[in-house]
């Protein structure tokens, strides 16, 4: 982590205790999001995306618990950095960080939308609660809102409910009520899946606007590498609950080093692959109560080697020359022009505390 | 994907579904209507995908849940060709609709509230198979487990409630369900929009094996125009509760007609970082509750002209082509005339 690391997420493991066993779902999560920079996070259905954003806002319910980790908040007005994950379930500091300073946007909307309530009533009273303005004013600044994540008829729309909307609108209304509270960090889950592109583009330019604009620092859930490409500062891959590659959004979209992030870009259905087969990557995500031996991902890698892959503990994050650190024990015979470097000064690529 | 002898498995003409727009107050009374979707035409053979893609709120759910009757139209028929049979999805009584609702199956665009949270995922998978009696016991269990591989799940996920899945799996779940009854209909509201390109990319191969193995026929509502590209043999573009484009998939990729196309085309984010996209197609998203006069786009379009603000475009064939637009630039301005006359006059 650097000075002006506003989030830094160390070793985080959260477990789910099921009928099945333990479910190592976040299993040693190490990534730093810097103050007014957008981290994308990406990574196979399941590998934990989602888990690590409820563990931010220690959101996460039993059978699933944080069992291990730091998670670092440092912010704005200079405050000594709060450890999130050590705070006790009922603090004000707890209740604060959730109301003002770190906001998030549902990966599904319906989970942060109550059915029974019009859609004034749902932003007002984000609003009131943090803010001290009349309930009139409230509806003022959740209308504009709504305007600018692109709902049309918002005077109108403000008094509906969620089921007389569009899936997208939603989405927007998820979006916008998270916006109103002028969050400190952003923690955005799929905001844009349910968007078509025009409006996609319209938020992407809204959150872009916001980190100019307020220096809101981001953390990006998606797994559109198109939206990688034109929202992210740094990217963090992840896989079967751990970062198996991170590095500047270049890095990992043009110079990827992990064969796991290469496979990904390869999977993208793109241009001339009509009505042929799709290159998905071979095997399916292993069982989180089964996880291979050694390099998670050998049984699908295509680079895989017998002995050196599937044994022992799964390879530790290293930094090489080009910048990006990965999790492979076979990088540089895969890239043959970089190496390891011990140490590096970019402090984006900082090697992680052990 | 497989294009087979061009009969077609549904026709749906005119189709309207308008919701009113209520007062407020305690005695809420219609004072107008959202035209969700208005008008809408269009032809799906058997054994191919056709895919709907448009603005968010442009009325794609809507088309699809009013085609299967999870709601009532408002107007219009749907034409369901099946065992050498015609029944009019729109008007067919709740009782006639019942056995056919396993020839045709949804995937809804809401995995969360569309999967009941006390029921198991092995019950929810197998749920249409006990209630129309094509299986039970060990077959039944067999079948639930081989459909959960087949999305990219396992066996022994079957005991568990769809809460503890994460959204992509869950997305899967309603996939392993529609897709088990192998019907004759498939409708999939953005089936794999939660899905990574990786799990993306098998469960589409799977849609394909399957569309192949059993003939089976996709409409298939989506925002990811690269997985449209792929998969979809036509496409029809909705804007405003309307379609406005309807062509061959590689035609409408490689030559979008409707500005409206064109400005979603273009708005496909790159995957190279040093291509820095504009984003903003300018103006407001179209409110389907308070159109416009004329073409519903024509606040928006750099290319409007005289008869845009005035005169209702609709669906034509542009020449030389197989795509049919709904915009003044591709219709003779004869007939702009003769419909400004009966537009006007009524
Ligand atoms: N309540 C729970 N009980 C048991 N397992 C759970 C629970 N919640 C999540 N999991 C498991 O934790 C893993 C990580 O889930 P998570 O939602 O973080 O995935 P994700 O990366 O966000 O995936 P997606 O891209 O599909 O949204 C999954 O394998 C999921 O099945
Ligand atoms: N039950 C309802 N009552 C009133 N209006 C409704 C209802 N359901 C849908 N609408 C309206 O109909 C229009 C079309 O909605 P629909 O859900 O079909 O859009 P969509 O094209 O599927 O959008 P998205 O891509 O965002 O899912 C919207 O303006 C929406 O608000
Ligand atoms: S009809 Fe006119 S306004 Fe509408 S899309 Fe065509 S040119 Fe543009
Ligand atoms: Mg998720
Ligand atoms: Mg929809």
């Amino acid at each position: 982590m650097t000075n002006d690391t506003v989030l830094h997420i160390e070793d985080l493991k959260t477990y789910f205790y099921t009928e099945q066993g333990e479910i190592p779902a976040v299993d040693g999560v190490t990534v730093s999001l810097e103050r007014g920079k957008v981290l994308a996070l990406v990574g196979e259905s399941g590998c934990g995306k989602s888990v690590t954003s409820y563990s931010i806002l220690r959101l996460i319910r039993p059978p699933g618990k944080i069992v291990g980790g730091k998670i670092l908040f440092t912010p704005k007005d200079g405050a000594a950095p709060i450890d999130i994950a050590a705070l006790n379930e009922k603090s004000d500091q707890l209740y604060s960080v959730r109301g003002g300073h770190i906001s998030m946007i549902f990966q599904e909307p319906m989970t942060a939308l109550s059915p029974v309530h019009t859609i004034n009533n749902q932003i007002s009273e984000a609003i009131l609660l943090h803010q001290d303005v009349t309930p009139r004013q409230a509806r003022e600044m959740a209308i504009e809102m709504l305007r600018k994540v692109g709902i049309p008829g918002a005077e109108r729309r403000i008094d509906q409910y969620p089921h007389e909307m569009s899936g997208g609108m939603r989405q927007r209304v998820v979006i916008a009520m998270a916006l109103v509270c002028n969050p400190e960090i952003l923690i955005a889950d799929e905001p844009t899946t349910a968007l078509d592109v025009t409006i996609q583009g319209q938020i992407l330019k809204l959150i872009k606007d916001l980190v100019a604009e307020r220096g809101t620092s981001v953390v990006f859930i998606t797994h559109d590498l198109g939206v990688v490409a034109q929202i992210a500062d740094d990217v963090a891959v992840m896989y079967l609950g751990r970062v198996v590659e991170k590095s500047d959004v270049r890095g990992v979209l043009k110079t990827p080093l992990h064969p796991y992030t290469m496979s990904l870009l390869q999977s993208l259905p793109g241009l001339g692959h009509r009505g042929q087969r799709l290159p998905a990557i071979r095997g399916s995500v292993p069982s989180l109560t089964d996880i291979p031996p050694g390099c998670p991902f050998h049984p699908r890698c295509p680079h895989a080697v017998r002995g050196r892959c599937d044994v022992g503990d799964r390879p530790a994050l290293r930094t090489f020359s080009n910048g990006g650190q990965a999790a492979c024990v076979r990088v540089e015979e895969i890239h043959p022009h970089v190496h390891e470097v011990g140490h590096s000064n970019d402090p984006r690529v900082a090697p992680v505390a052990a | 994907m497989t294009t087979s002898p061009q009969t077609p498995l549904l026709q749906v003409r005119n189709l309207c579904k308008h919701f009113p727009i209520m007062s407020k107050g305690f005695a809420r009374r219609p004072i107008g209507a959202v035209k969700a979707v208005d008008d809408v035409n269009f032809d799906l053979m058997r054994g191919e995908t056709l895919g709907l893609v448009g603005e968010s709120g442009s009325g794609k759910t809507t088309c699809a849940r009013t085609i299967l009757r999870a709601l009532s139209p408002t107007s219009g028929q749907a034409l369901f060709h099946v065992d050498g049979q015609t029944v009019d999805l729109a008007q067919i009584s709740e009782k006639d609709l019942k056995p056919l609702r396993q020839k045709m199956q949804m995937v809804f665009q809401d995995p969360f509230s569309s999967l009941n949270p006390r029921m198991t995922v092995g019950d929810i998978v197998g749920e249409p198979l006990l209630i129309h009696k094509l299986a039970r016991g060990k077959e039944l269990q067999d079948r639930v487990d081989e459909m959960l591989l087949k999305v990219g799940l396992r066996p022994e996920h079957r005991q568990r409630y769809p809460h503890a899945f994460s959204g992509g799996q869950r997305q899967r779940i309603g996939i392993a369900r529609a897709l088990i009854m192998k019907p004759a209909l498939v409708v999939a509201d953005e089936a794999v929009s939660a899905l990574d390109v990786s799990v993306q990319a098998q469960v589409i191969n799977l849609l394909a094996d399957l569309q192949d193995e059993f003939n089976l026929t996709y409409l298939f509502v989506a925002h990811d125009l690269s997985v449209v590209r792929h998969i979809c043999d036509r496409v029809a573009v909705m804007y405003a509760g309307k379609i406005v484009e309807l062509a061959d998939s590689e035609e409408l990729f490689e030559n979008p007609r409707h500005p409206y196309s064109q400005a979603l085309l273009s708005a496909v984010p790159s995957i190279d970082p040093d291509i820095k996209m504009n984003f903003d197609i300018g103006g407001e998203v179209a409110d389907a509750g308070k159109l416009p006069p004329g073409c519903p786009f024509h606040p928006r379009c750099p290319h409007r002209f005289e008869p845009c603000d005035k005169v209702v475009p609709w669906l034509e064939v542009v020449e030389a082509s197989n795509t049919s637009a709904a915009c003044h630039l591709y219709i003779p301005p004869e007939k702009i005339e003769a419909a400004a006359l009966a537009q006007g006059s009524k």
